[in-house]
């Protein structure tokens, strides 16, 4: 129900960008809405790519948020809207300095996370499926969902070069 | 001898079938499904495959792709055949360790080693 009020409050079109910016300190943020077919990561994941560059992320958060985003949007597009093809997925999206957040909403029912299995133990680790959600927990630093479970919100912090090399010189790093 | 099919090589080492991927991500469904179909193709052929999937080219890959490994094994392992997989990106290593798929999958350094190891088992 949440889903759907989200969505026809939302006055995007298929595939529109409008980009919002406050002021100078107030993160670029972006609402995007695709169709429901999991090729329409493609150009959103571009479009991110190019914004991270852009904010000096280096290869490892382009790879996490790569990873992140295509287990997100294929959980939104098969499990979510059940490949229902009438059906859209929103990415929203915000980015600065030192982090990106990410939400996916797709128009189904949700779900409950916690009753996931584990695919890392038992029989869990020889079944093909059930990995994406590990993976999101994995690579960003908070994946959270709405009560609902049709929409995750998702931080990554930037890497650190400096810190992670030589935690005792601190001296180099901008905060 | 190298034969190209969509997606993937296949060459012949020794006693050992080498697959190659040759895309650099992997990702699309419509070409998983032509992966697996492919590389089902090559360990139906084979009596007992000894099969090396190699991932020299590959640089991203998600959760899928990963689900079509552990099918291939699995066929693999009805026919009595082993499977090893070998140059794999440190990055793409990292979701093997993430995912604890490096307790269930043979992975080699490279393509010489994999075909050493498969050449001494068994």
């Amino acid at each position: 129900m949440t889903g759907a009020l989200f969505f026809s409050d939302s006055v995007f079109l298929e595939n529109s960008c409008y980009k919002s910016i406050m002021t100078s300190k107030t993160p670029a943020s972006y609402s995007i809405v695709v169709e429901s077919r999991p090729s329409a990561i493609v150009s959103v994941f571009e479009q991110i790519q190019s914004k991270l560059v852009d904010h000096n992320f280096g290869k490892d958060d382009i790879f996490a948020v790569h990873l992140t985003l295509e287990e997100a949007f294929l959980n939104a597009v098969k499990h979510g809207n059940k490949q229902d093809p009438s059906k859209k997925v929103k990415v929203d999206y915000s980015i600065d300095a030192d982090k990106i957040e990410i939400s996916i909403t797709d128009q189904g029912a949700g779900f409950q996370p916690e009753t996931i299995d584990d695919p890392r133990f038992g029989e869990n680790l020889f079944k093909p499926g059930g990995r994406g959600l590990l993976l999101m927990n994995s690579y960003m630093d908070m994946v959270k969902f709405n009560e609902q479970g049709n929409s995750v919100h998702m931080v990554r912090y930037k890497e650190k070069p400096f810190l992670s090399k030589n935690k005792s010189d601190n001296s180099d790093t901008q905060n | 001898m190298s034969t190209i099919q969509p997606n993937i090589s296949v060459e012949y080492v020794k006693n050992a079938t080498i697959v190659s991927f040759t895309d650099e991500k992997i990702l699309e469904e419509k070409d998983i499904n032509s992966l697996q179909e492919s590389i089902m193709t090559v360990i139906e052929q084979a009596e007992q495959i000894n099969l090396i999937i190699d991932f020299s080219h590959v640089k991203f890959l998600s959760s899928a792709v990963l689900g079509l490994l552990i099918r291939v094994s699995k066929r693999i392992y009805e026919h009595n055949g082993r499977l090893r997989l070998c140059n794999i990106d440190p990055k793409i290593y990292e979701i093997f360790k993430i995912t604890r798929l490096t307790k269930t999958f043979d992975i080699s350094k490279n393509v010489d080693s994999a075909v050493k190891e498969l050449s001494h088992v068994k």
